[in-house]
């Protein structure tokens, strides 16, 4: 296949950036995206030229690091990650829009690659149970009923990509947020901390900029992992709960004060 | 003449008495470190996969300093992510008959008598505790109706007691483990440096004390200064260019360890892994692992002649149509009582020779069927689809593809290395404050691992193992810190810099990947799935020679001071192409078969892997001396006082 590629160049956080086209000859439809992109960077290395940095790693789906928006949808055409979409997606003399993730939180680094660690800084907020190695008791102590325990798995496949937030409209993270609190919130060993865990992600996910939610479902459709929006009414429900429980429990100096 | 002083005396420090006391015995007699002086003490750990997200976390709970390094851009990114199928754990909770001793022992025979019996045992100890830990951090195991965790069978046990979430265990302890690394984070007690990469290891007065890196988005070189230096960096199968690893796994961390005093065990032992998607073409970046639990249904076969093969790879004959006596299902000849479950290492071998006959399939030749059509003949399409459906879903994406209606095709891929670091029994490398734990290290599994059983080992060695060990070395440490202005640091940072330069200069016509590729092929051709003196003395000339061309005619674009995918590139291909000499060196020196290093000259009539206990029942360890001198070898004698030898037979 031969393919014209139209690719966002942007040499560093404070370069402008642009679209720069470049012609692929030779593309076969067994390549993965990423495998055509490296055969493209290959060909601009013997040019002299500066090669397109782009984010990869396991490409077998599941490190979430690879990203790319493509012919306007993250990951592009197909419901999967970028690197394990093929190049049988196309056609021949295709023309092929390549972006990075544009969100405000999500800063661009180079070319395609961004910077996500507004991700890591809302699992910092309260992603985790309060557990410290070697206090835990015998594993079959808690049982959990299998369909619980499946609906968490569910939540917790998400892998961090970002889609959720390169498909929203609003740049929203709810459903990255929406799936951690799920997964811990339907756990009794993730109990104890259910309404604090939920406050403090929330609250971290507004001060890194993320947009609100306006429930149009993009970001379950473009989700490679299929995390369900059903997830967001939790996220909703878990936060609205907290919110009644901080204000039974707040200091009543505080209640008095107006805070 | 080398001036390093070869006179090394290696202690494994195996603590004394009975095999199931030596652990309690140890924690006991360490030396531990008052909790008010533990935040006195810097830690560095490198790498945040199973190993070094859940060292980072523990060391911090405790209350040391931690700085954790990954080159990625999270540590949840860290390549323990992919692991598929499981974590072997001796809780018994099926009253099948297991026990810590069958899981030292299904160990210590799997990795064909290869590894310590002390770490081994200790290792099958721990692992109930994983278990424990894990669920309390919210990791969803499978579970049962009745809601206790469901179990499964792997190779090489007769028991059930893997630990599964779905073909997602490895994400799912990885996510568990970086949520206790954020949680100590926020608490302060880790600091984060994503998109950093180790290019050396700081030694002040022979301890280890700090390391260079490379901040990947700016380039800048950056010395970290702490009391111990913990790598966590795994495996260096990318040493083949093509293998299941991450694009970015790589060597130099070990490698950089290496070449600053510390011992490389075993850098021959590599697993090869029987069912991967067979490489499409020249472009191919990486390969993709398949369950091998297809093989309890798939029937493994190739056409009985080289001209059928060669109609096959052209297109001009469906497989379907090729008659039942013009098919050799090689694994059901050769092993009839095993047939196509035999262990990875002989499926492996046994693909590569039949592909080297000229009788592989698929459009490289590098192929071999693994057929459904019997099994969806006898059982039906739907129960073939409930066991392997994801399977082969994964299967149609990667390769277009529909396996219900044509065989699959596999074919071996590298996938693990079980060569590593030497460390002694508190993970210790021979650079004192230099630990190495998970695949990084050489110490449990022999020539073989079996499957699920590279989580429990990263996690034993982070959660319980490397915490305890490490204050023992640190409560003999003073306080006092090194300034990254000491000598040592700018040396290193020096050194660094100049490699860098070298690097850039070089105005040649071949690119990074070109070499790699090209060193891959050499190292698979001649140092993979089997072995021979002639071919391993021919593959160091040319993995020489290939080096030096590497470093003349590389093509480099770029400065040091941006973000340089290619000098990332380049600077762990050249510590691979070092690395390959090594592995190579080792394989040569090792004349016996054991596990995943068969060496042809050693085998038994019927062509199995033969040992030399009497002459190789020790542990290699190299030590470097020198660019363009011979490495030392020296040897740890590995003594069985609780497994009796035996030969293994498949037949």
């Amino acid at each position: 296949m031969k393919l014209t590629l139209k690719i966002w160049r942007q040499k560093d956080a404070n370069d402008k950036g642009r679209f720069v086209t470049y012609q692929v000859d030779d593309v076969s439809p067994d390549m993965s995206f990423l495998e055509m992109l490296d055969v493209l960077n290959e060909s601009l290395i013997h040019k002299g030229e500066d090669p397109v940095a782009f984010d990869h790693d396991c490409r077998e789906g599941i490190c979430g690091m690879c990203s790319l928006f493509i012919n306007g949808k993250p990951h592009g055409p197909e419901q999967t990650t970028t690197c394990q979409l093929h190049m049988r997606s196309f056609k021949d003399g295709d023309t092929i829009v390549i972006e990075p993730w544009r969100a405000k939180p999500f800063p661009v680094v180079k070319d395609l690659v961004v910077d996500r660690s507004a991700f890591d800084r809302i699992i910092q907020a309260g992603g985790y149970i309060s557990v410290n190695t070697g206090s835990a008791q015998d594993a079959n102590n808690i049982p959990i009923p299998k369909d619980k325990a499946s609906e968490a798995f569910d939540a917790a496949t998400c892998i961090g990509c970002g889609a959720c937030v390169a498909a929203c409209k609003n740049a929203s993270a709810m459903l990255f947020v929406a799936a951690k609190v799920s997964h811990l919130a339907l756990l009794p060993q993730g109990d104890p901390e259910r309404a604090i865990r939920v406050s403090k992600m929330v609250a971290q996910m507004d001060a890194e900029g993320f947009g609100a939610c306006t429930n149009t479902g993009a970001c379950e459709a473009e989700c490679p992992k299929g995390i369900s929006v059903k997830n967001i009414a939790r996220l909703n429900r878990e936060f609205l709960r907290a919110k009644f429980i901080e204000e039974v429990d707040k200091p009543l100096e505080e209640l008095a004060e107006g805070k | 003449m080398s001036t390093v002083a070869t006179d090394i005396k290696l202690d494994a420090k195996i603590p004394e008495g009975p095999l199931a006391e030596k652990w309690e015995k140890h924690k006991f007699n360490i030396k531990l470190v008052n909790p008010a002086n533990k935040r006195k003490y810097d830690i560095i750990v490198v790498g945040t996969g199973l190993a070094g997200a859940s060292a980072a976390a523990t060391l911090a709970e405790l209350g040391y300093n931690v700085k954790a390094f990954c080159f990625q851009d999270s540590p949840r990114r860290a390549h323990s992510i992919a692991a598929q199928g499981g974590i072997n754990a001796a809780k018994n909770y099926q009253g099948d008959g297991d026990s810590i001793f069958r899981l030292f022992y299904d160990t210590i025979k799997g990795g064909d008598y290869r590894s310590r019996e002390a770490n081994v045992y200790r290792l099958a100890q721990v692992s109930v505790n994983i278990i424990d830990q894990a669920v309390a951090q919210g990791v969803p195991f499978a579970r049962e109706y009745g809601g206790l965790l469901a179990n499964r069978s792997f190779g090489g046990a007769q028991v059930s007691r893997t630990f599964y979430a779905k073909g997602q265990t490895g994400q799912q302890l990885l996510l568990g483990a970086y949520s206790a690394l954020m949680r100590q984070v926020a608490a302060g007690k880790v600091q984060l440096f994503p998109r950093t990469e180790l290019l050396d290891v700081v030694l002040v007065d022979g301890k280890a004390r700090g390391i260079v890196a490379r901040n990947l988005i700016t380039g800048k070189i950056e010395s970290h200064s702490a009391h111990a230096v913990v790598l966590a960096t795994g495996g260096y199968g990318n040493v083949f260019y093509l293998s299941t690893n991450a694009m970015g796994s790589n060597g130099s961390a070990a490698w950089r360890a290496y070449k600053k005093g510390a011992l490389f065990a075993n850098p021959c032992f590599t697993q090869i892994h029987p069912t991967c998607i067979p490489v499409s073409g020249h472009y191919q970046s990486k390969l993709t692992l398949m369950s091998e639990s297809l093989r309890n249904d798939g029937r493994v076969w190739v056409p009985k002649t080289v001209e059928d093969a060669e109609k096959i790879r052209r297109g001009e004959l469906n497989p379907n149509d090729l008659p039942e006596d013009r098919r050799d299902y090689y694994l059901e000849r050769k092993y009839p009582s095993f047939g196509n479950l035999v262990p990875r290492d002989v499926a492996s071998r046994n693909a590569k020779y039949v592909c080297d006959e000229g009788r592989g399939v698929g459009p490289t030749g590098l192929a071999v069927f693994l057929d459904f059509r019997d099994a969806i003949k006898r059982d039906g399409r739907a129960v073939i689809e409930a066991k392997y459906g994801n399977l082969f879903d994964m299967y149609m994406r990667i390769t277009g593809e529909n396996p219900y209606e044509v065989p699959m095709k596999i074919y071996p891929a590298v996938h693990y290395t079980m060569g590593g670091l030497w460390v002694d029994y508190n993970l210790m490398t021979t650079i004192p404050g230099l630990y190495a734990i998970g695949e990084c290290n050489f110490s449990d599994h022999g020539a073989n691992r079996l499957g699920a059983s590279a989580l429990m080992q990263g996690l034993a060695d982070g959660y319980f193992i490397l915490p305890y060990t490490i204050g023992d070395y640190l409560a003999r440490m003073p306080y006092d810190k090194v300034p990254t202005t000491h000598p040592a640091f700018k040396d290193a940072e020096r050194e660094v810099e100049n490699r860098i330069k070298k690097l850039l200069s070089i105005n040649g016509k071949r690119t990074v990947d070109e070499f790699h590729r090209e060193l891959g092929k050499i190292m698979w051709d001649y140092c993979g799935m089997s072995r021979n003196a002639e071919g391993l003395t021919k593959a160091r000339e040319m993995v020489v020679k290939l080096r030096e061309e590497f470093w003349s005619d590389l093509k480099m674009v770029g400065v040091n001071e941006e973000f340089n995918q290619t000098l990332e590139k380049a600077l762990r291909v050249a510590d691979f192409f070092e690395l390959a000499e090594l592995m190579i060196i080792d394989a040569l020196h090792r004349n016996e078969s054991c596990g995943g290093h068969f060496r042809e000259e050693y085998q038994t009539p019927d062509g199995e892997a033969l040992r030399n206990d009497e002459e190789y029942a020790y542990v290699a360890a190299w030590q470097y001396t020198g660019d363009g001198n011979e490495p030392v070898l020296h040897k740890e004698p590995l003594v069985f006082e609780n497994v009796k030898l035996t030969q293994r037979s498949y037949k």
